[in-house]
């Protein structure tokens, strides 16, 4: 038996964990191309930002679209209640609320990541150090991750809070594409400029599949392998379809424990079940950020159904 | 006068109790305890043992400080002391009984009737209300002093939700990880089944239409707390849920929780929440830390609330001072454990005395608690004590005073080695069809050089406590 707000506590706690070492992973993603390409460094950071949902909170806050501003903002800005350290304070005031349902290595590795994050990220990072500070909360969250996985039990627990992970994750991922979905369109020239090839390797880098793409898809960079890497994938941990597949695992568990279905289940499914049918070119000529947004919106619904089937408030 | 120092009294050399701590602290190598007792402190701090200190933003997740040199008592000073506990606890539930029943003591003018009737701990609500199975406070600790070999007395009574139980349990865990060699040497008596025994304490005194195994749960007022720690800590122990006032509605005459699959039956609830916050429609109606309609549920004996409402009347600092005379009225014999001679500053000849000898007492506020709004004379200045004494004329009735005795001391550890600090010792007693004490307690300890305030709020901090299985 769970309460139905011990059930939201764990899965608002994974939601912010998720996104506390997704605002990492797009600063490194920003920060490369920022490197890489210093003309049209403040457009980079500015997609960053659109893929973090955080663009027009910084544009009430500063002007300039840098590194030092855009990764302040969302590694350790807590008037920003995405950024790493807002979200990893609300990951770990969850976990104090739902602390009878974790392991002590779960909390504890919660606690820690809260501790070294809040004496790391206390003072603005130097950007000689922003390597090393992104490293240290890929890591961090990583800790937590193992010792989740590591220690507890499969229950409903672990199924509510999977369902926050993969919820969160899936609309990241989402995200990070409609942001850039324009540089994946097909072009009249069928080899990629080198700016293209930047931008493709930016997004993979967002989710970090920037390593792994090459395995499965060789080494050129093609538009639609990206996506379909992206969407499709059935083992690539950040796809689309790969979210859904555990969505809808865990949501089938839980309905098997209970013996009840719910509108959320439908939900899962549909998506579930488009996400297979589809292939890539359906996707395209559908239209990539028509897909995108009706995939968003779902996804969000999915959420909100998950908190009202299971009594979270 | 100095104090009576548990370890190493001056006069007599090492008391009996410590002599094998001893031989085996003379063992260690300085550096290497140095090095434990950091250890501590990381333990603590990981797991995220800390209590919030009110008015202190900034750091408003601190621990308590803990001393790695265990407070020891032999088994022949434990078993006098649970005597008197004892017999201390049944004449409070006798007491709280008669007081919402037919207050025969008021009756018979051992007590008088203005001191419980027009005390704000005394609840109406509960007059003719007979708790499930007959027991008002479940769960007492009793802080007690010390002062020599022979002399124990008991400071204050904690008969509403008595706090710091995790930190025995924990206290006992940390000192079995920093020396597990102490363990094996020295007999302790275990204390690590307190909570399956406060389960099973809870679960004797369920409401009689309870069918089956009851559904327990621990009731907090939330996160921000400054004892949630513990609250989930003893949920978690117990293996019960720990829920909030937001979880719970009355539902067909029960309480119930909200569950992912809908509202399930509660029986027996270990509330942490104060009396005032528990029914918004009973008591303060501004209240969102409590569930709205269950005094009705609890009038209907459908639900056990663990401690009951109103038991604050039995440990309030004015009723302290009749304890003797209650003891005696319930059980028929003279109080085993003293208590420390009190004067009611209401009574005109206490209130001269007082304000004559204010250097000299420590002086409470009758509904204080946690060490705040007291004076302690001879540590106070002139000015201070001036001060007092005229909060003191404006409202006598609002203060006791007592002596300030030398509380007897026990070493910790510091830089320069062992040095004696003040201590006192708060056991944590169960009672439903029978009454248990668990053999330990909290001993909290003065860390300052010569102060008296244990509280931890006031920088007190805590030591293990051993009960010598002898």
């Amino acid at each position: 038996m769970l309460l139905g707000r011990t059930a939201n506590g764990l899965y608002w706690m994974n939601r912010y964990i998720e996104r506390a070492e997704n605002m990492a992973r797009l600063v490194d993603a920003g920060l490369r191309m920022a490197l890489t390409r210093t003309q049209s460094a403040s457009e980079e950071w500015n997609s960053v930002l659109l893929s973090a949902g955080s663009d027009v909170a910084f544009s009430q806050k500063y002007q300039d679209y840098t590194a030092a501003n855009v990764s302040d903002f969302l590694l350790r800005d807590t008037s920003n209640p995405s950024s790493t350290m807002s979200s990893i304070e609300t990951a770990r005031n969850n976990a104090r609320m739902v602390r009878t349902a974790l392991t002590r290595e779960t909390w504890e590795s919660i606690n820690e990541a809260w501790m070294s994050l809040k004496r790391m990220l206390a003072r603005p990072i130097d950007e000689r150090d922003l390597p090393t500070v992104l490293d240290a909360i890929k890591r961090e969250t990583a800790l937590i991750r193992g010792s989740f996985y590591g220690t507890m039990l499969r229950n409903e627990i672990f199924d509510f809070s999977q369902l926050g992970t993969y919820v969160e994750r899936a609309d990241n991922t989402a995200r990070i594409l409609d942001v850039k979905y324009y540089v994946l369109l097909p072009s009249l020239s069928w080899v990629g400029s080198t700016l293209d090839n930047y931008q493709w390797e930016s997004i993979l880098r967002s989710v970090s599949a920037h390593r792994s793409y090459r395995w499965v898809y060789e080494a050129d960079y093609k538009p639609t392998n990206i996506a379909d890497y992206l969407i499709l994938n059935v083992r690539m941990p950040r796809s689309l379809t790969f979210c859904y597949r555990f969505l809808g695992e865990h949501l089938k568990f839980l309905a098997d424990d209970y013996g009840e279905r719910h509108a959320c289940h439908g939900t899962a499914e549909r998506t579930q079940a488009m996400l297979k049918r589809g292939s890539i070119k359906d996707i395209f000529d559908h239209g990539l950020h028509e897909f995108l947004a009706e995939f968003i919106r779902d996804n969000t619904r999915l959420g909100d159904e998950i908190a009202q089937d299971y009594r979270f408030y | 006068m100095a104090a009576f120092d548990e370890m190493l009294p001056e006069v007599s050399g090492l008391r009996r109790p410590y002599e094998a701590y001893d031989r085996w602290l003379k063992e260690q190598d300085p550096a290497r305890l140095t090095e434990k007792m950091q250890d501590a402190e990381r333990v603590f701090r990981k797991t995220g043992i800390t209590f919030a200190v009110y008015g202190e933003q900034e750091a408003s997740e601190r621990l308590i400080p803990f001393d790695i040199v265990p407070r020891i008592l032999s088994g022949q000073e434990w078993r006098r002391l649970t005597q008197g506990i004892e017999q201390r606890v049944q004449a409070l539930n006798a007491f709280l009984d008669d007081i919402y029943h037919r207050q025969e003591i008021l009756r018979a003018g051992r007590v008088p009737k203005d001191l419980v009737a027009k005390n704000e701990a005394f609840l109406p609500e509960m007059i003719g209300v007979r708790p499930p199975a007959g027991v008002y406070t479940h769960i007492i600790g009793v802080d007690i002093v010390r002062i020599s070999e022979n002399e124990f007395y008991v400071l204050e009574d904690n008969a509403r939700t008595p706090s710091g139980v995790s930190y025995m349990l924990e206290n006992r865990e940390t000192m079995m990880q920093l020396f597990p060699e102490l363990f094996q040497k020295i007999k302790v008596r275990p204390v690590e089944n307190y909570p399956q025994l406060l389960r099973q304490s809870l679960a004797a005194v369920r409401p009689q239409s309870t069918k089956g195994a009851p559904t327990i749960a621990v009731l907090t007022p939330g996160s921000y707390n400054s004892a949630y720690f513990e609250h989930a800590f003893l949920a978690d122990q117990m293996g019960v849920q720990l829920v909030e006032g937001q979880d719970l509605r009355v539902v067909d005459g029960h309480v119930a929780m909200r569950t992912t699959e809908g509202y399930k039956q509660i029986d027996v609830l270990y509330r942490r929440v104060d009396d005032a916050f528990l029914d918004p429609l009973t008591f303060r109606p501004d209240s969102a830390l409590g569930v709205p309609g269950i005094m009705d549920v609890y009038r209907a004996g459908n639900i056990t609330i663990a401690n009951a409402p109103g038991t604050g009347i039995a440990d309030d600092k004015a009723i302290y001072s009749y304890m003797p005379e209650i003891v005696e009225f319930y059980t028929g014999r003279k109080a085993i454990l003293g208590n420390i001679p009190t004067w009611r500053c209401s009574e005109p000849d206490s209130l001269k005395y007082v304000l004559e000898h204010i250097h000299e007492l420590v002086i409470k506020e009758v509904h204080g608690s946690g060490g705040y709004g007291m004076l302690v004379g001879p540590a106070a200045t002139k000015k201070e004590c001036q001060e007092f004494a005229k909060k003191l004329q404006a409202k006598p009735s609002n203060y006791i005073a007592q002596p300030t005795l030398a509380l007897s001391t026990c070493p910790i550890l510091t830089e320069k080695g062992l040095s004696p600090r003040h201590v006192d010792l708060r056991p944590y007693v169960l009672v439903s069809d029978r009454i248990q004490i668990v053999p330990g307690g909290l001993t909290r300890v003065a860390l300052k050089e010569g102060s008296l305030v244990v509280n931890s709020s006031q920088g007190g901090g805590t030591k293990d406590t051993w009960v010598l299985d002898d």
